[in-house]
């Protein structure tokens, strides 16, 4: 199974010990998220909705690419991949 | 004799000249005037619609006004004498067809024809802009285009302090800021706009002041409003490009809707903590997304805390406050590849730039190909009820 790094943004970063990134062994990107919270458990559900689906306020990368224009939570992983995982964020620092 | 009277005799024999009532006529009929006095005679004044372009500089810039050298091309200096030698070194170049007006600029303005006060090129402007009159992508038109732009500019804040500041240096020509809070001790960290002696006034006063004193030629607007659906028509029309700077869900999803509706380009900044995010949501433009194609719903304000509740590195906003205003530039200048259909995400801690891809939605309900624009919505209660 792919070794893949996922990059965790700072609001999630609590359900993480604070660490940025972690690896994970995972096909898919939804394998990746599960694999995920079962090392950091509640992190999911920050991602996804209770019915599995990404959040709409979350974005999921691949690389450059969106997996909402790859195939969702089924996209393929590839060794080395890099998902970043991108919230909409509000600051201004006003 | 002097060599110069000599040479000066040769060329009022071989040049034809022209007086200048019939220079205005072979004017009107498209035959390019060019006037080659210092930029210190010119920004007292110069014919209407005359190319300015100093003896200096003529043989660098000509082709740029007068690309066909078999033409008729008209040339002026301050009396009639200088622009005989400008008229050899054209000659040189192989224009065949130069003449020159006779008893120069004196006698025109004597003869009451039109001139005008060419805008900005005074000294303060030449030694202002000098760095950017230097390179060919912005120039004198660069220039004049940033001078005759307007910018508007939401939150006097962490993002907006940067942006206006350079923006004003660059010579935007109008600046609007729409802020309605007053200058804290605690914005001091990174609002450069702001001051220690100005805790307590309000931002618009205040940044105005910053900006006044950097830059006094920039039309400075303060809008101590709070931005709404009522009131961002009114306050967004006219301005060239908008930038957010805002520290909230409710305004970033009114700016964009409005940008949407009014085909205004939305460059986009956000930061949290040490992390930046910069892009510039303009569908109108081409076809690029806008920020609800990529965020179709804010969070739930539990689940997005903002800087005030979780901080922000003080420097941060510097600088995606920056590349905000380097986006903005490009616009106005049509200038490279914009942030379009791309975000910039930074990580301060890390000194990394991630580039994420962002297409339009062709499902956005707001910009999609052909949408009608669904109507603004109450944005406190739309980013209060997401889940």
């Amino acid at each position: 199974m792919p070794t893949v790094t996922v990059r965790i943004p700072t609001p999630l970063r609590g359900f993480t010990a604070e660490a940025d990134e972690v690896t994970v062994d995972a096909a898919d990107v939804g394998g990746a998220i599960h694999v995920l919270n079962a090392a950091h458990p509640g992190i999911a559900a920050r991602i996804l909705t209770p019915e599995g689906e990404l959040r709409p306020y979350v974005n999921l990368f691949v690389g450059t690419h969106n997996v909402r224009d790859l195939d969702g939570l089924a996209s393929a992983l590839r060794e080395g991949d890099v998902i970043a995982i991108i919230p909409a964020v509000a600051g201004g620092a006003r | 004799m002097k060599a110069k009277d000599r040479l000066l005799a040769e060329l009022r024999a071989s040049v034809p000249q022209v007086a200048p009532a019939d220079a205005v006529a072979m004017q009107a009929r498209g035959v390019p005037l060019v006037d080659v006095r210092d930029p210190e005679e010119v920004s007292q004044g110069s014919p209407v619609g005359a190319h300015r372009v100093g003896r200096g500089r003529l043989e660098l810039r000509i082709e740029e006004i007068a690309p066909d050298t078999a033409a008729p091309l008209l040339v002026m200096c301050d009396s009639g004498t200088c622009s005989l030698f400008a008229t050899e070194d054209l000659r040189r170049l192989g224009y065949s067809d130069v003449r020159s007006v006779t008893g120069g600029f004196t006698r025109w303005k004597n003869e009451g024809l039109p001139v005008e006060v060419p805008r900005g090129l005074d000294r303060d402007y030449r030694e202002r802009y000098s760095r950017h009159l230097l390179m060919p992508e912005v120039g004198d038109a660069g220039q004049q285009r940033l001078l005759d732009s307007s910018v508007l500019i939401v939150g006097a804040g962490g993002l907006g302090s940067p942006a206006a500041m350079y923006l004003a240096a660059a010579g935007v020509g109008r600046l609007a800021l729409v802020d309605h809070d007053v200058v804290d001790r605690s914005n001091l960290q990174r609002q450069i706009l702001h001051t220690d002696a100005r805790v307590g006034t309000p931002k618009i006063e205040s940044a105005r002041a910053t900006l006044k004193a950097l830059n006094p030629n920039v039309d400075v607007v303060g809008i101590g409003e709070r931005l709404t659906r009522g009131n961002v028509e009114r306050l967004f029309a006219g301005y060239d490009v908008i930038v957010d700077g805002t520290d909230n869900f409710p305004s970033r999803y009114l700016i964009n809707d409005a940008c949407v509706r009014l085909g205004l380009p939305n460059v986009h900044g956000a930061v949290y903590r040490f992390e930046g995010q910069v892009s510039v949501f303009w569908p109108a433009g081409g076809s690029g997304p806008c920020y609800r194609c990529l965020f179709p719903e804010p969070p739930p304000p539990e689940m997005a805390p903002s800087c005030a509740e979780a901080g922000v590195m003080g420097v941060l906003p510097g600088v995606i406050g920056l590349l905000q205003a380097v986006e903005t530039v490009k616009i106005l200048l049509g200038l490279g590849e914009l942030l379009v259909g791309r975000m910039l995400y930074y990580d301060a801690l890390r000194a990394r730039f991630s580039e994420l891809r962002v297409p339009r939605n062709p499902a956005c309900r707001y910009c999609a190909e052909g949408a009608e624009f669904p109507g603004y919505v109450d944005y406190e209660r739309f980013c209060a009820g997401a889940s």
